[in-house]
């Protein structure tokens, strides 16, 4: 079981990007406005942000990683890790860590690679970096973590396109003998890959002159398989069975009680999945902050993102015990137990 | 602890505000009381895991005709 503890290692610095392009929910013609205001009120997405063509995941991880930077004024040549955790990289060929390393200014010391992770993929990519960093004596690391999904859904796809928003982030963890403890809980479940997926352009189902042809799906429902096909009951299904006991195996191991933690962030899926999550737990709105009706599911983004964007003022103020909660794509998902104490947390950025 | 049907159509009728109160029956076809598409569908998961703690998957509504047909099915998941 991948239960674990990782220690010495802070968090010192937090930020996330958005498009300055905003999209709403009441403006998408291809439904009804009965099912506008129907999508509005269960899924809880009213806005979301779109990049515009040619802006990448990295480009915007880029300027969140900058903030920090310089909010920090932290030496470059001392960051010996970075980590691009993404589903929507630059180009299939290379990876995309090493542009932004040299975007950045970063060392050829840095260690830098990318991680293919969706929604669960901040748990995960926290404890890598935590990990990595004790492992091989690194001060200072850079999480990056981020998705741009308004390219991969189709338009005329009323279970997808409504769904989703971009963003970039960036996470600065530093090591501090006297931080305290991460604790993880890391699950995945290959065989349900199928539930979250973009059949073709990769090396199993290589592009075709087919690949462009629209198929009607269902009412309401017309893609390609070059774009993101989400079958929404089984990824429901999936979430509402596996994220509490997950939740509640990690805290038998650190002992902890839920309602001890000041703040409960739940990957934003869709509103209907975190509220049915929340109640399942018996947590109070006030506890379980959500960002969903403004930015979307913003795929790996969109714990960081909410953090930043609903926490902005307690992450400042105080230092925060908080449960992180990560699941979809894959089928992966996790969970981590940790304090936040002030880390520097610029505003959103646009770009 | 037993479940009852017209316990299971007051929630139905709690949750979707569309349905008129006293209109649902068990005999009632879901697809014909109100505009029936996939968020309903995942509503009324999502209702059914929270009341009763019982998963519904695709087949089973896809089998389901009637309110009676669904509460079947949840009676025979139930634990109490």
């Amino acid at each position: 079981m991948a239960i674990f503890t990782t220690a010495g290692i802070k968090v010192s610095g937090l930020a996330a990007c958005v498009p300055s392009k905003e999209v709403s929910n009441y403006d998408y013609k291809w439904v009804s406005a009965k099912e506008r205001e129907q999508l509005v009120k269960t899924i809880g997405v009213e806005k979301r942000r779109h990049v515009e063509k040619g802006t990448t995941t990295s480009d915007m991880c880029q300027a969140a990683a900058e903030a920090i930077l310089h909010g920090l004024s932290v030496d470059r040549s001392q960051i010996n890790l970075l980590i691009f955790i993404s589903q929507t990289r630059d180009y299939f060929i290379p990876q995309t860590s090493g542009i932004v390393q040299d975007k950045l200014g970063l060392p050829k010391s840095c260690i830098s690679f990318d991680v293919s992770l969706g929604c669960s993929g901040y748990v995960y990519g926290l404890s890598l970096a935590a990990g990595l960093m004790n492992a091989f004596g690194i001060s200072k690391a850079l999480l990056l973590v981020g998705d741009i999904s308004s390219l991969n859904s189709a338009y005329r796809d009323k279970s997808t396109y409504p769904l989703f928003g971009d963003a970039g982030t960036a996470t600065l963890l530093e090591r501090e003998p006297e931080a305290p403890p991460m604790h993880f809980n890391l699950e995945g479940d290959g065989s349900g890959y199928q539930a979250i997926i973009i059949p073709d352009g990769g090396m199993r189902n290589i592009l075709t002159k087919k690949s462009f042809n629209y198929k009607k799906i269902a009412p309401g429902i017309y893609r390609t398989p070059l774009h993101v096909a989400l079958n929404g009951i089984e990824v429901f299904n999936f979430s509402l069975r596996e994220v509490v006991p997950n939740i509640r195996q990690l805290l038998k191991y650190t002992g902890e009680e839920l309602n001890n933690f000041d703040y409960v962030v739940f990957h934003q899926a869709n509103k209907l999945i975190n509220e049915t999550l929340r109640k399942m737990l018996k947590l109070p709105p006030e506890k379980v902050p959500l960002s969903i009706g403004k930015f979307g599911n913003t795929s790996s983004a969109s714990i960081p993102l909410t953090l930043v964007s609903e926490l902005h003022n307690p992450l400042k103020n105080r230092p925060l015990k908080l449960l992180l909660s990560a699941f979809g794509i894959g089928l992966s998902w996790g969970a981590t137990s940790l304090i936040l104490q002030q880390p520097y947390c610029p505003d959103i950025i646009e770009i | 602890m037993s479940i009852t049907i017209e316990d299971f159509i007051k929630k139905i009728e709690d949750e979707f505000d569309e349905l008129e109160p006293g209109k649902l029956k068990p005999d009632s076809v879901f697809r014909e009381m109100f505009d029936w598409n996939s968020i309903n569908a995942l509503v009324l998961i999502a209702m059914v895991k929270t009341e009763y703690d019982v998963t519904l998957n695709a087949d089973d509504l896809t089998q389901s005709k009637t309110v009676k047909d669904v509460f079947d099915i949840i009676q025979s998941r139930f634990q109490g």
